[in-house]
């Protein structure tokens, strides 16, 4: 074919070009693997430094007293919520279910009413 | 006209009556090789994503070029034009826009050399690199894997061919499919069809290729070695390492520019943490659609006149060749690495520093195993299996800045 590109190689030649084309792979990627190490040595004595800094810092820092008692957050309200509901020697469960009760019975949703306490009445009260 | 001569006339034009004429018994015979190809691809699923393309192309190419040269979707005429120095057609894409065919068209591509690259630019987002970067030994097992390249080089000299089409021949050894194409567009590119499908075809043979090198290679003892687990790699690393490549590897061999750069603009993409839809884009879409375009363009190079030939059978055995020494200098390599680090590294590794990624890896992982069912050598063979991927565009680069 006429469009063949490149010229027949004597064998010696061949034999150099594919010694040579081995040797420069295998010296770049020996070249390129240098440059990893060190970066990697580098990066790994960065770690190493910054884990020891931390570590100094939190051993020097004072003894400091037990920690001072996280002041508990007022519990947040629902949106359109009435308030809790004060429950006296009931249980939540129960509580709930009483409140859906009289909601049933009274025919209205619940967020229309308020339940401002609910109290166990014991037998010997009534 | 009359109706008989009217049908007449049609079967006389017909691709039937064609393919018994003049040289059309090549083109059956190139869509015969297309169906098994197909088969290959489909039932024994050998590389699918690229071996349907091709066999496709293959077939689209044949067949379209029996039904005449204003029918046919490849040309073969107008690439030997192109190709012709100081033609009046020569390296004329203008040409190839105004006659060419569907296959034509996107055979430019390849013709540019954008279909290996971008295909490189969705490796590079695909690959982790951090098995290599914490056990950066892995590199010169890699390019010990590449002696089949320059084994078969010299061979392919020996058998006749010249020094750009042992040069092409060579690069099958690298295992590693766009970067053959990409060499033998730039070298030989008569040649494309047969190297192509040779690189591909021997990739997905690797698990039957290797297996019985490694167990001849090295001993009992050898295979049963376990190594020390990896160190973590940070991100820093990660997001370093494709610019160092970058800025090394195309310093020292600039030829390497399209296929080192956009394997590590790949990396880059996926490592940064702040481009991951461009990462799942390259790994993706991208990788899909060029998939496709360079499947078809490169199996539509497989006409009958071009393929059939001595040559042929040549490249099909030193590619064979390529991949066996390849093999055979990562597993050496692997034994020296052995022997230097006290019994520490599993030469099986060695066999991986073949491209073809992750398929090397999984095989020294398997070997290994069948050895010691409680080795794990896959993470370990990865980091050969990429430097590879470096390696083969390293010898590419090498091999198109002496011959190109």
């Amino acid at each position: 074919m006429e469009n063949i590109k490149g010229e027949m190689l004597p064998v010696g030649t061949a034999l150099v070009d594919s010694v040579l084309g081995y040797l420069v792979v295998f010296i770049g990627l020996a070249l390129l693997m240098v440059v990893i190490i060190l970066v990697g040595k580098i990066m790994v004595s960065r770690t190493r430094r910054s884990i020891e800094k931390t570590t100094a810092a939190l051993a020097s820092a004072p003894a400091a007293a037990a920690p001072a008692p996280v002041p508990q957050a007022e519990k947040k309200l629902a949106p359109g919520s009435a308030g809790e509901v004060k429950l006296y020697d009931t249980d939540p469960r129960d509580a709930a279910m009483i409140m859906a009760i009289v909601a049933n019975r009274l025919q209205k949703p619940l967020n229309e009413l308020r339940f401002v306490s609910i109290k166990e009445v014991k037998k010997d009260e009534v | 006209m009359s109706i008989f001569e009217s049908l007449g006339k049609l079967v006389q034009e017909s691709g039937f009556a064609m393919m018994f004429a003049g040289d059309g018994w090549k083109n059956l015979i190139m869509i015969i090789i297309a169906c098994v190809l197909l088969y290959l691809g489909i039932k024994k699923e050998y590389e699918p994503l690229l071996m349907v393309g091709i066999a496709t192309g293959c077939l689209l190419a044949n067949v379209s070029a029996l039904g005449g040269f204003s029918n046919a979707l490849y040309h073969q005429e107008l690439w030997d034009e192109f190709l012709t120095e100081g033609g009046p057609y020569a390296h004329s894409y203008g040409h190839i826009m105004a006659n060419g065919g569907l296959i034509d068209i996107l055979y430019m591509g390849v013709k540019a050399g954008i279909y290996p690259c971008l295909i490189f630019i969705g490796i590079g987002a695909m690959t982790d690199f951090g098995p290599l970067i914490s056990n950066p030994k892995s590199l010169l097992l890699g390019a010990a894997a590449q002696f089949g390249v320059f084994f078969a080089f010299f061979g392919a000299t020996l058998l006749g061919f010249n020094g750009n089409e042992a040069a092409s021949i060579g690069i099958i050894g690298g295992a590693d499919g766009p970067t053959a194409i990409l060499t033998t567009t730039k070298l030989a590119p008569h040649l494309l069809g047969p190297i192509a499908v040779a690189a591909y075809s021997y990739m997905a043979l690797i698990p039957m290729i290797q297996p019985p090198l490694m167990k001849a290679l090295t001993t009992e003892k050898e295979r049963k070695v376990k190594m020390e687990q990896l160190r973590v790699v940070s991100k820093t690393e990660k997001i370093l390492f494709p610019i160092i490549v970058t800025i090394f590897v195309v310093l020292l061999l600039p030829s390497t520019a399209p296929l080192i750069g956009c394997l590590m603009f790949g990396n880059l993409l996926k490592e940064t943490g702040v481009t991951e839809r461009l990462s799942e884009v390259a790994q993706n879409a991208l990788m899909n659609i060029v998939t496709l375009f360079l499947g078809l363009s490169v199996g539509a190079t497989m006409v009958g006149s071009n393929f059939l030939s001595v040559q042929t059978i040549y490249i099909v055995v030193l590619g064979l060749i390529a991949f066996s020494f390849s093999t055979i200098g990562g597993l050496l390599v692997g034994k020296l690495m052995y022997r230097l680090s006290g019994g520490k590294i599993n030469p099986l590794i060695g066999s991986a520093g073949v491209s073809a990624v992750p398929m090397a890896a999984r095989v020294s992982q398997k070997v290994g195993q069948k050895e010691n069912p409680s080795n794990f050598l896959l993470m370990h063979a990865m980091g050969p299996n990429v430097a590879g991927v470096i390696g083969s565009a390293i010898a590419a680069g090498f091999l198109m800045s002496v011959f190109g």
